[in-house]
């Protein structure tokens, strides 16, 4: 045999040539894309890259966590705006996961009137589009009364067309965003290094964050002002406290309710996973419900829920981009602001697609790190 | 004996109250939890109902006597509803705009029939549909006015997003599914790339973009109406999501069909076209139907690069001044109208997974 059978020859021929076709074409397209583009930037008198970056934008928006002026540069602006997606995204995940936990919990229960409410919250909130419950939240909020009729619950909390009002520590954003931090290594601290029953860390966990808003309280509250910052109705507007902007709270609202439906039903076909023999050895052993569903049901359930639930929270990060239709300010409507502004179309879409996969890419770290610990446990 | 016998046959009232007994009362915590979250829920609905039915005006003379109803004031769809479904299309052609609607509700409620489900009559269900849709709406073809796209709105603009998006994905996602388990590396590697980098975009950026920025990129001549940009840069977004259900389909496929198909002489193709793909759709069907769903909700993303379409058209309805309390009134009827096609969608897709579990194991 010294030629090699002429079947696998002619198959090999075949393959070659189709694999060069589909290269040749998508570097055509590539090739031929750029070529386009900078034809027709040319006629349009555009000059790339992205040296705007450092010019000022001269507009303003409607929210952002830190200082921000209409001089702010480009550069700045649209870190705001990755800001602004981070937070309300993160926020998101966070509401979403307990109130989906919370409503899957309930479809799965003995109780019919839980299961009843449960099952109709789902069928309601998942089965209408997510930007029409959000212009409609939105619509609700600016029908609020004004500022001065605003609802109160407690002298607390103010609702208004222009938000709700709430109470915050007389702290600087800066030492609020420490405390935060230092509370979150401390749990992460625990959580590693100390092995006392679940109880026990979560009292010192407690007691710890208490003691280090307690702390910030003496040295950075100014004399003679009041611990607590709450809102008050001076002449026509509100004074002190923070307020939460209207296009924020729709978001928010909009997101959690139709992100949880979608959780709760993770979470319920979770749960159905979990063997009835396991449950029922749980009652065998004379252990109570809410035990059964932390120590058996829920660790059982976590290895099914995991997966479908990091596709959620995923969903949730690129569903923030319907901010734009109400005008919240996160990193899409920036990114198409500054489009219209300054036309530097090609480079803005190119960071807002970096900034996508790169948020992705870090959410799905995390849910890969946390699946891997679920799996491993059981074995 | 006979009285043991008529005992033991319990009426549908005992075993409805005896089941309601066991699930809602059954100790003494259950029937508190059972009572406060019963009387909530329909102090709830009777609050709706009292807005809804009993307390509305179903339709006025004049806009005035709207702020003296208790409830919802449904003249405003009575006045807008001809806005709200057909957007700006011209008033005397809306019979058109009506039958093509029912041309693509009747082509998805045909398509839920097991009777259809073969490549052939889906396909051609699927392009007759669509085309009875485009010559109505059209209209030039048939004789009948011309309408542009760009006056198309309302309900039968998101319906025509709708099946087009799916129409065009369709097939877009198979031919991705199968470039994704080619034997070529090559080819495999394109596939993955493209469907990895779709999926990790907002379907929002991704029209975006082909609202934006395709005519930068693309020769004059191809850069086609603003809608076609849209649909196509949609279907792509569809098909890389239906490519993994297709994927998924393959999968369950065990390799002896096609060690069974190739041994009887079948060859390659036929083994492919009548053995595997079949059988590939059938296990694929549930995804399917999901991502189906998602597409209808996601039309209404339209209205932001622009589109007049169902919720675009809901906002232009209460936007004049006159009608602009009655937003409730109008969010209620297009939510309603999502709500009824999502929901059945739905519930159809669970109740085809429960049915396919039967059939196939």
């Amino acid at each position: 045999m010294d030629a090699p059978p002429p079947r696998r020859d002619t198959l090999n021929l075949r393959s070659v040539i189709i694999q060069a076709v589909l290269i040749i074409t998508v570097v055509f397209l590539i090739v031929s894309g750029i070529r386009n583009a900078q034809h027709n930037l040319e006629v349009m008198g555009m000059t790339s890259g992205f040296g705007f970056l450092e010019r000022a934008t001269g507009w303003g928006y409607s929210f952002s966590l830190i200082e921000r002026s209409v001089d702010d540069t480009y550069a700045r602006t649209l870190s705001i705006g990755l800001m602004n997606t981070v937070f309300l995204g993160g926020l998101a995940i966070i509401t979403t996961t307990i109130l989906g936990f919370l409503i899957g919990t309930l479809r799965d229960a003995h109780n019919l009137a839980l299961q009843t409410v449960a099952a109709g919250f789902v069928h309601i909130f998942r089965n209408i589009p997510l930007i029409l419950q959000l212009v409609f939240w939105y619509a609700v909020l600016i029908h609020m009364p004004g500022q001065r009729q605003a609802y109160a619950l407690g002298d607390m909390l103010f609702l208004s067309n222009r938000g709700l009002g709430v109470p915050t520590l007389n702290l600087d954003g800066g030492v609020v965003a420490a405390l935060f931090l230092a509370s979150f290594g401390l749990a992460v601290g625990l959580v590693r290094y100390w092995n006392p029953p679940r109880l026990v860390r979560l009292a010192a966990w407690l007691a710890g964050t208490a003691a280090m808003i307690w702390v910030a309280i003496l040295m950075f509250v100014p004399e003679g002002e009041p611990l607590l910052s709450v809102p008050e109705l001076r002449g026509l507007r509100f004074r002190g406290g923070v307020n939460i902007s209207v296009e924020f709270l729709a978001m928010i609202i909009a997101i959690t309710l139709y992100g949880s439906a979608y959780i709760a039903e993770v979470v319920r076909g979770g749960l159905q996973e979990v063997r009835r023999g396991l449950i029922e050895a749980g009652q065998a052993l004379g252990l109570k419900e809410s035990t059964i569903w932390w120590q058996i049901k829920m660790p059982m359930a976590l290895r099914t829920i995991i997966p479908p639930l990091g596709n959620q929270w995923i969903f949730m990060m690129k569903a923030t981009t319907i901010g734009v239709a109400i005008g919240f300010s996160d990193l899409f409507m920036l990114i198409s602001t500054s489009i219209t502004q300054s036309g530097q179309t090609l480079e803005l879409i190119f960071l807002l697609v970096a900034a996508f996969v790169f948020i992705n890419f870090s959410l799905a770290q995390i849910i890969n790190w946390m699946n891997a610990r679920m799996q491993l446990k059981g074995h | 004996m006979a009285t043991a016998i008529t005992e033991a046959a319990p009426s549908r009232l005992d075993r409805t109250i005896a089941q309601l007994r066991k699930r809602a009362f059954r100790t003494p915590r259950d029937t508190a939890i059972s009572i406060v979250v019963f009387g909530i829920l329909a102090a709830a609905i009777w609050t709706v109902i009292d807005w809804a039915l009993i307390g509305a005006v179903w339709s006025v003379e004049n806009v005035d006597q709207c702020p003296q109803a208790a409830g919802a004031c449904w003249a405003v769809i009575d006045a807008r509803h001809r806005l709200i479904l057909f957007g700006l299309y011209p008033y005397e052609e809306h019979w058109r705009s009506t039958l093509a609607c029912l041309a693509i509700i009747a082509t998805v409620i045909l398509s839920c029939l097991p009777a259809m489900w073969s490549a052939v009559r889906l396909i051609t269900l699927w392009i007759a549909g669509f085309a009875a849709y485009y010559l109505l709406m059209e209209g030039s073809l048939l004789g009948l006015r011309q309408v542009t796209t760009d006056q198309w709105g309302g309900l039968s603009l998101t319906l025509f997003l709708f099946a087009s998006v799916v129409l065009l994905g369709m097939p877009m996602g198979l031919a991705l599914a199968l470039m994704r388990r080619s034997k070529l590396r090559l080819v495999r590697l394109v596939a993955s790339l493209l469907i990895d980098f779709v999926r990790s975009l907002p379907l929002l950026a991704t029209l975006f973009t082909a609202a934006v920025v395709f005519p930068i990129l693309l020769p004059g001549w191809l850069q086609g109406d603003k809608i076609w940009r849209v649909i196509v840069a949609f279907a792509l977004f569809f098909a890389c999501y239906q490519a993994e259900v297709f994927r998924g389909g393959f999968q369950a496929i065990p390799k002896g069909q096609n060690e069974a198909g190739l041994s009887l002489g079948l060859g390659a193709w036929r083994t492919f076209f009548l053995i595997v793909l079949p059988q590939v759709f059938r296990h694929a069907l549930p995804g399917t139907i999901n991502m189906v769903v998602i597409t209808f909700k996601e039309t209404a993303l339209v209205i932001i690069i622009g589109f007049f379409d169902l919720l675009a058209s809901a906002g232009a309805a209460f936007g004049t001044g006159q009608w602009a309390p009655y937003y409730l009134e109008v969010y209620a009827f297009v939510g309603l109208i999502y709500w009824a096609f999502i929901f059945s969608l739905g519930q159809y897709g669970e109740y085809l997974k429960g049915r396919m579990t039967v059939v196939v194991h």
